[in-house]
């Protein structure tokens, strides 16, 4: 990590002239009487996107954002100013500006810089991902993964894919003067088709990503593969019928459907909200929300997983945090303000979508361990309901604990086996209350394949999500079939 | 180079942004271009965050950003940056003409038609900044959010009042000698509150927003607004699975109007991507709707000169008589459909659906029994098929009148069907966005509960 301050520096801090002394005097201006907490954001961002779309790469697209974040914390207040300019004026003119949320001026404090750094372990390469491809091979990924999905079937009328990658760099500034610093690489790549069948149209899509190089999509066929599944809920689709309206009995597989936690239960356990008293599960530590074969952690050290962080957006190292423990609620998400002010330690969740926005806890990987059950025995204990494997995105009202999750392919289970494919359908439950109803665990625990986006308070971040097989014993399906 | 001359859409034009366009579309030029797009903005003002009763947030925004597309032949390649500096325009000038190496010819490609281009400028009154100090806004926050939480006992937290308001600058242009340039303001309060009994807690909100701050509604009526529509979702329930009438309150029946534009938009008719494929001159819609776009009204939201392109914006209709007229295209989806392009790319201006004679209350009657829908939550819809499965919380009404709160269900049919099944637009319009509509009435959907 002592590497990345260097290499922070240098793209941070030497091309806008900024001296340590400088930064020492901006720190002075920003705490003061009246200030806990004070911090300065850098970042350089440097992100690509290539799209193929009827057999050709239609356009590309290169990004550099640049720029700080300046906060002063005092009591509940916080003060915020961002600037893409890293002059030493722009600098002091957001340094007053964030600090103006409290009385008083600036102290004249100095030499707090270098008073330390955090030394954590690094889930991650820093190298660039943008680099680890030349052009060409990646235009060509993107047309090996577009053939591959027009072999597997006549049908596959439209081919999309799309290949994103970036590599961020920040550094965090603290009041004391502790310095940390993050490089972060993250890739996507996503196929998207359409199949046509007697005219009727059906849409399939899949896709990963990961916080490392773009040679993770060529090993193990890893995108022809997402090629292969995107046709396969395609051709899929084509056969569903209408789904069924009302309360059932729901499996939902392995990965990806772990959405289900993210939204029942994970938005509601972030610190703020509990601080606040705004969540359904506001002050409910230690009381039984989920049946004895639930526990839900975040756990953001997974080794290059998307989600995952060395350290979060304030410098604090990212942890394995136990949300749910065999049922029992146990713990909540944290930034560094929400964990001062409610007397608890940070999690390592405060994260931030760019340096024009405030940290607030937010998700890692959020999942529910492995339980004892077989995958089979789980759909084969079910005489009538719904199967659903695949999921669109998911939504949440904290207050209410009211949430949906959008399945995009679903079966009916008839007599212990699964049937006929049916339309997607959302599925809307009580946070608080859904988790109680898991009656069977399987003992196949799959995290998704590094695709989620959290948007909140109009922040997006990267997050995973993961759970084995899972049985709801009652949830209402939203099909048209009444 | 050709002689610019700027057209302004509002405001005086920021001439530090054009300088830069015109610099990035030099330097383009100089780069073997054969043609470029280049838009910059800059957006400076704060947001003012109290939650109960004290100061909680103040974020200040200055940011923005400089946008470059060039191609090369029928090649092409984009690239942004923060900066605006002339280094940082000729490094991201370099690095879309880079691009452009790699990716693959495309005949769709291109500038839109020169005689399409905006060529007048119009004041539409869309830069109205506020005049109030951190103070004052403030003051307004904290009247905004204790008129909702001294309105009723049940209302027992908050989720805070915010003030924001917001200058944009902007500057576009490209090598066919386009400039438009203009300023755009953008002014709201917003207020959310927390009720609270037996049976749980409820959230809902409020909020004004306009480019005229003296547009805004007052202070006080917002934390009321907020106040009543928490309080009368306390102790909402489920109802039993069912297939009725479903009535969109204005607030929310905006996203039916969006589910609609997405459909008809160029991208996903290329792409066939959409429900509505091949539907130019077909019944859309009941014989008695019309929707149409008012792209000049002023100090509106929803108002522009000219597209994202700078095809000039037209006042027209999308749907005479329920018969859909035009698709929403760009000069690129237009050529792929060999079409002209509509001014559309990037959305609508003020997208309208003429309202009936209606006020909400005789809406509510008019639906007789049926679920009134306040709240749609989640990611159920189909572009591809119209399918539509979405979460929902609202009201029960029976015998024409609200009965009880109405939570944890779903909404289910298919937009094609639904769009048909339009009994009526209420006249209790929601003009804070840039869709405007009443409620909407639907015959018929499956609601999935109990």
């Amino acid at each position: 990590m002592e590497n990345y301050i260097e290499i922070a520096r240098k793209t941070l801090l030497d091309p806008a002239d900024v001296s340590d002394r400088e930064l020492d005097q901006l720190l002075g201006k920003m705490i003061g009487k009246s200030i806990d907490y004070a911090d300065v954001y850098f970042q350089y961002s440097r992100s690509e996107n290539w799209s193929l779309e009827e057999g050709i790469v239609k356009s590309g697209a290169y990004s550099v954002d640049k720029g700080v974040g300046l906060r002063a914390v005092s009591g509940e207040k916080t003060g915020f100013a961002f600037s893409d300019d890293l002059s030493l004026g722009a600098l002091t003119h957001a340094a007053q500006s964030a600090r103006g949320i409290a009385q008083g001026i600036g102290s004249k404090k100095s030499g707090l810089l270098g008073k330390g750094s955090t030394q954590v372990p690094v889930r991650y390469s820093g190298d660039n991902p943008l680099q680890s491809l030349d052009e060409n091979a990646k235009i060509s990924l993107l047309g090996r993964v577009e053939q591959e999905a027009r072999k597997q079937d006549p049908r596959v009328k439209e081919v999309m894919v799309n290949l994103a990658g970036e590599h961020n760099v920040i550094m965090i500034v603290g009041h004391d003067g502790t310095i940390c610093a993050d490089v972060r690489p993250l890739i996507r790549l996503n196929v998207t088709v359409v199949a046509e069948q007697n005219g009727r149209r059906e849409r399939g899509s899949f896709g990963g990503g990961s916080r490392q190089s773009y040679e993770f999509f060529q090993q193990d066929e890893r995108a022809l593969n997402y090629a292969r599944e995107a046709v396969r809920q395609a051709l899929t689709n084509l056969e569903s019928v209408d789904g069924p309206a009302g309360t059932m009995t729901v499996v939902l597989g392995p990965g990806w459907p772990g959405i289900l936690l993210h939204e029942a239960i994970g938005h509601g356990l972030e610190g703020d909200f509990n601080r606040k008293g705004t969540s359904a599960f506001s002050g409910r530590i230690g009381e039984k929300v989920a049946s004895d074969l639930c526990t839900i952690v975040d756990d953001g050290t997974i080794e290059n997983r998307r989600g995952s962080l060395s350290v979060d957006d304030e410098g604090t190292q990212s942890q394995n945090t136990v949300l749910i423990e065999n049922g029992i609620l146990k713990g909540y998400m944290q930034d560094l303000t929400n964990a001062r002010l409610m007397g608890q330690s940070p999690t390592g969740n405060g994260r931030r979508q760019s340096f024009a926005h405030l940290p607030m806890p937010r998700m890692t990987n959020t999942y529910m361990l492995s339980g004892e059950s077989e995958h089979d025995e789980i759909i084969e204990s079910v005489d009538n309901g719904l199967y659903a494997v695949q999921f669109g995105g998911g939504q949440v009202d904290i207050t209410s604990g009211n949430f949906v999750f959008s399945a995009t392919e679903a079966y009916k289970i008839e007599n212990g086996k699964v049937t006929q494919p049916v339309k997607g359908a959302t599925l809307i439950g009580n946070g608080p209350d859904v988790l109680t109803r898991v009656s069977m665990v399987g003992n196949n625990l799959e995290l998704d394949s590094g695709i989620g986006t959290c948007g909140k308070d109009g922040q997006l971040v990267p997050v995973g999500v993961g759970q084995p097989t899972l049985r709801l014993d009652e949830i209402t399906v939203g099909g048209v079939v009444v | 180079m050709q002689a610019r001359s700027i057209i302004q859409d509002s405001g005086s034009a920021n001439p530090e942004l054009a300088n830069a366009v015109v610099y990035a579309l030099e330097f383009a030029k100089r780069m073997g271009t054969s043609g470029a797009v280049a838009g910059v903005s800059r957006t400076s003002g704060y947001d003012l965050t109290v939650r109960m009763g004290e100061l909680e947030t103040i974020e200040h925004q200055n940011g923005g950003g400089l946008g470059i597309t060039v191609f090369m032949g029928l090649r092409k390649g984009s690239s942004s940056t923060s900066d605006f500096d002339r280094q940082a325009i000729e490094d991201t000038v370099r690095a879309a003409a880079s691009i452009a190496k790699f990716t693959a010819e495309d005949s769709c490609n291109g500038l839109p038609p020169k005689d399409r281009l905006v060529n007048e400028t119009a004041d539409l009154e869309l830069d109205l900044p506020w005049q109030i100090d951190r103070d004052q806004a403030l003051e307004i926050a904290l009247s905004c959010e204790e008129a909702a939480l001294s309105s009723d006992s049940r209302i027992v937290n908050s989720e805070g009042a915010s003030i924001g308001t917001s200058i944009q600058d902007s500057a576009f242009g490209n090598s066919d000698g386009l400039l438009v340039a203009g300023r755009k303001s953008r002014h709201s309060i917003v207020c959310s509150v927390i009720g609270q009994t037996e049976s749980g807690m409820q959230t809902d909100y409020w909020f004004s927003a306009s480019r005229d701050p003296g547009a805004l509604d007052s202070p006080q009526s917002i934390g009321a607004m907020a106040a009543r529509r928490t309080l009368r979702r306390l102790d909402a329930r489920k109802i039993k699975t069912c297939s009725v009438p479903v009535l969109f309150e204005a607030p929310t029946a905006g996203s039916l109007l969006k589910n609609f534009v997405g459909a008809i938009s160029g991208g996903a008719l290329y792409r066939k991507a959409s429900f509505l494929l091949d539907s130019l001159g077909q019944q859309i819609f009941p014989e008695k709707t019309r929707i149409h776009e008012q792209p000049h009204l002023k100090r509106s939201i929803g108002s522009a000169v000219c597209d994202d392109e700078g095809v000039a914006t037209e006042t027209c209709d999308i749907v005479t008589d329920g018969v859909l007229q035009k698709y929403l295209l760009s000069s690129y989806s237009a050529r792929k459909l060999g079409l002209e392009t509509t001014g559309n790319a990037g959305g609508t201006f003020n997208l309208t659906i003429d309202p009936g004679d209606r006020d909400f209350d005789e809406m509510v009657k008019l639906m007789n029994k049926g679920l009134l829908v306040t709240h749609t939550m989640g990611f159920g819809i189909n572009q591809v098929t119209g399918d539509y499965s979405q979460g929902a919380s609202g009201f029960w009404v029976e015998n024409g009148e609200i009965q009880f709160p109405v939570e944890e269900v779903t909404i289910a049919g298919n937009l094609r069907d639904m769009f048909r099944s339009l009994v009526e637009v209420g006249k209790d319009v929601d003009y804070r966005t840039g869709v405007r509509t009443g409620s909407i009435l639907l015959s018929n959907m499956a609601v999935a509960g109990e």
